[in-house]
């Protein structure tokens, strides 16, 4: 299956861009995309557990994806 | 009456106290957030702000809602701007009024607190020498 992984602020500037699609096998999970986008950023440019959202909610590693799914990595807030 | 919203027009503070404003309340709580001419001993020049937006709004919102029924009966309107910002400019804009003064500070302190807490917002300051950085990470 397909999904999205929105790139935003530090984390779009690790990878040069502010989407990505990753194919991932049927039944993974939050922890799957973030150990495959590990090996797509540049050395120690993405901290080990950055927080997720999966379809604009706040998601837990072990939560399901489905195809088409709208993953982001959120780096450290700072509204304000 | 709840309203939150991010915008990319500059926020009027005064037409946001006054969106609020009902005979029904006895104190109005306004916080502003503005652009700060330092940091961390660097010289500041302004700051943009970006954001994940359909998250971000929603989650606004979401405070917001949590607000109103923790300090019921509130009213609250919370805008937060995206975009370049120059110094001065207000980021932030947070009114919230109560029947009593208590609930009105209380109410806009959570908002503020959670706002930075969890809104998927992010700001990168831009420097007198001219270098940009992303603050907070």
């Amino acid at each position: 299956m397909t999904v999205t992984v929105l790139l935003f602020a530090s984390f779009a500037d690790a990878f040069g861009r502010s989407s990505v699609e990753l194919t991932l096998d049927a039944g993974a999970t939050v922890a799957d995309v973030v150990d495959q986008l590990s090996t797509l950023a540049p050395d120690d440019r993405l901290p080990p557990r950055p927080l997720v959202a999966v379809n604009a909610e706040y998601a837990g590693y072990d939560v399901r994806l489905n195809s088409g799914d709208e993953v982001a990595l959120i780096p450290p807030v700072a509204g304000g | 009456m709840i309203r939150a919203a991010l915008v990319s027009e500059p926020i009027d503070v005064g037409a946001l106290i006054a969106e609020v404003a009902d005979v029904s309340t006895g104190a109005t709580a306004v916080f502003a957030g503005t652009v700060r001419d330092v940091n961390d001993g660097r010289p500041v020049s302004g700051i943009e702000y970006s954001a994940y937006t359909a998250m971000a709004a929603r989650e606004l919102l979401r405070i917001a809602q949590e607000a109103a029924r923790e300090f019921a009966p509130l009213r609250i309107v919370v805008e937060h701007r995206v975009g370049s910002l120059e110094l001065g400019d207000v980021s932030v804009g947070i009114v919230t009024a109560h029947a009593h003064r208590g609930p009105a500070i209380d109410g806009m302190r959570f908002v503020i607190e959670e706002i930075k807490r969890r809104v998927p917002i992010w700001k990168r300051e831009c420097y007198a020498d001219g270098t940009r950085e992303w603050v907070g990470v």
